[in-house]
């Protein structure tokens, strides 16, 4: 590997940590600096599973909550916007009738949602998944309707030469077709739940990476929030590169 | 007896907003008369933009026509369908699915009532006659522009059509392969005797391959001139033809009508309006 590639990529860690250390000392006293936050955080990583009581459990164990939390909702995104995305892309009059809707609804930030899936579930979990669902959903929608009108017309040529059935040619033809396009709206759909977990688990005080987090505030244990936040952007970014690489081999084809 | 006729057929597009016409439309192809004998191998020389896809479009069903009426065997066509197999300048492979797939996706198509072994021997069938057998696991991004090509003449000849219809399909490859592929759909009609019309811009292929030619005046408006017919046997080859004065005579007629003024708009394509130049 060429040096330059894994020794710029130090130096920006390297430069992030010092001006962390640089707030910590002279800006804000609060901040638990780099070495103060690994002290008082080395048990939840080191020992990632450990589990003494509901919201004291290693990161690891927490992450694995927000990821099951996160599974869960990103499934009811894909589950409900692959087929809008598809009726919006292939009926001109469907698409005049809602997206005036989707676009409205689409800029809603998971703040607003939550307490209305309290309101409408009156329980917690359903809400959080509501909330996830509902935010996430949107590139995977505007991806797939996109993928579905950019079908060639020389493949739809194919299908309608040798007479497919509808089905058939949804199947045969119109899928494969816009699956690239559905892949890149899954993994922008994927990282939309991502940030919305962490919202969703503050407000509901659901045990997870943001549930910690939000707990750790009000305990004042500020070391943790780092710790949490941290958790959150390397958990966010191998999700985003397991994606990419699902992403890329369904682009090859 | 005809197999397929095309009587008075015209087509014309919306034209463009912008531009100024009194009627609001452009007219990309009139009276075009035509009239087509089974097994006979048929080409339509045109200038590019007079209005060759567009007429094979047409005979495929892919887009109606505004007048006039296009008849295959007795019937008048009703949009597309696998009777009348069509094969795309751009060959139309589906790039997810492998050469096998892509023909045996025409197979299951027009023969659902095959058991998997019998479409899968068809299959191969088709794709051991343009001589890609080896490269059955191949998707079409593996292949070359030829390669791809021959694909596409296997999933046309799979649908088994009364009509198989070639809308330039050599005008993308380079002339080597162009020529190979030439000789390789001779032999290939010598075995199948389907009934072919191809639009080229190519007269020498034309020439080389074709029972009847017929030239395309330049659009708008385009319609078809009258016969011209090549009365040597298949197969034949480059070397052999271009030694006969028929030949030159062929490609000088040919050329004559395409570049205007060897007959009126509007006559009648006639078989008997020309005698044969090869003989």
């Amino acid at each position: 590997m060429d040096s330059a590639a894994l020794v710029l990529p130090l130096l920006g860690i390297g430069l992030m940590l010092t001006i962390w250390t640089a707030i910590s000392l002279k800006v804000a006293p609060d901040l638990p600096s780099p070495l103060k936050t690994w002290q008082e955080s080395q048990q939840y990583i080191l020992n990632p599973f450990f589990k003494d009581g509901e919201m004291n459990q290693g990161i690891l164990r927490f992450a694995l909550l927000s990821l099951i939390r996160v599974a869960k909702g990103f499934s009811l995104a894909i589950l409900f916007g692959t087929p809008l995305g598809f009726l919006l892309g292939l009926s001109p009059k469907f698409h005049q009738a809602f997206d005036p809707v989707i676009q409205v609804l689409r800029p809603i930030s998971p703040l607003a949602w939550l307490p209305l899936g309290l309101v409408i579930f009156k329980q917690s979990e359903p809400a959080a998944l509501f909330t996830i669902a509902l935010c996430a959903m949107w590139p995977t929608v505007i991806n797939t309707a996109m993928g579905v009108r950019s079908i060639g017309t020389e493949y739809l040529n194919v299908g309608r030469v040798l007479k497919l059935s509808p089905m058939k040619t949804l199947r045969k033809i119109m899928i494969p077709a816009t699956l690239p396009y559905m892949f890149t709206g899954f993994r922008l759909s994927l990282g939309m739940a991502w940030l919305v977990i962490v919202a969703a688990e503050m407000l509901t005080g659901s045990p997870g990476l943001g549930g910690f987090l939000w707990q750790e505030y009000n305990s004042l244990v500020y070391s943790h929030i780092l710790l949490s936040v941290l958790a959150i952007g390397l958990i966010g970014f191998a999700l985003d590169r397991l994606m990419s690489v699902v992403e890329r081999h369904f682009q090859r084809a | 007896m005809a197999i397929l006729q095309l009587k008075d057929v015209g087509k014309s597009y919306l034209r463009n907003s912008r531009a100024k016409s009194p009627t609001g439309r452009i007219e990309v192809l009139r009276d075009i008369n035509l009239s087509i004998r089974e097994n006979e191998f048929v080409c339509i020389v045109g200038r590019s933009g007079s209005g060759k896809t567009t007429l094979i479009s047409l005979i495929a069903g892919l887009i109606d026509a505004d007048a006039g009426s296009i008849v295959l065997e007795g019937k008048p066509i009703a949009g597309p369908g696998p009777d009348r197999g069509v094969i795309f300048q751009n060959y139309s492979l589906l790039p997810w699915l492998n050469v096998f797939d892509n023909v045996y996706l025409a197979v299951d198509a027009v023969a659902p009532e095959l058991s998997d072994q019998e479409k899968r021997q068809r299959t191969k069938y088709y794709i051991d006659l343009v001589n890609l057998g080896p490269a059955m696991a191949k998707v079409p991004r593996e292949l070359s522009g030829g390669m791809r090509q021959r694909v596409a003449v296997a999933r046309g000849l799979a649908m088994d059509p009364k009509v198989l219809l070639l809308d330039e399909p050599f005008s993308a490859l380079d002339a080597l392969t162009r020529g190979t592929l030439q000789e390789e759909l001779a032999r290939i009609w010598m075995e199948t005797r389907k009934t072919v019309v191809m639009i080229t811009n190519d007269i020498d292929e034309a020439i080389l391959l074709a029972d009847t030619i017929y030239t395309l005046t330049s659009g708008p408006g385009a319609t078809l001139g009258p016969a011209v017919l090549i009365d040597e046997p298949h197969p034949r080859s480059r070397l052999q033809l271009s030694g006969q004065a028929g030949y030159h005579k062929a490609r000088r007629v040919t050329l004559k009508m395409l570049t205007g003024g060897a007959f009126a708009a509007g006559t009648v394509a006639s078989r008997d309006a020309t005698e044969p130049l090869l003989q």
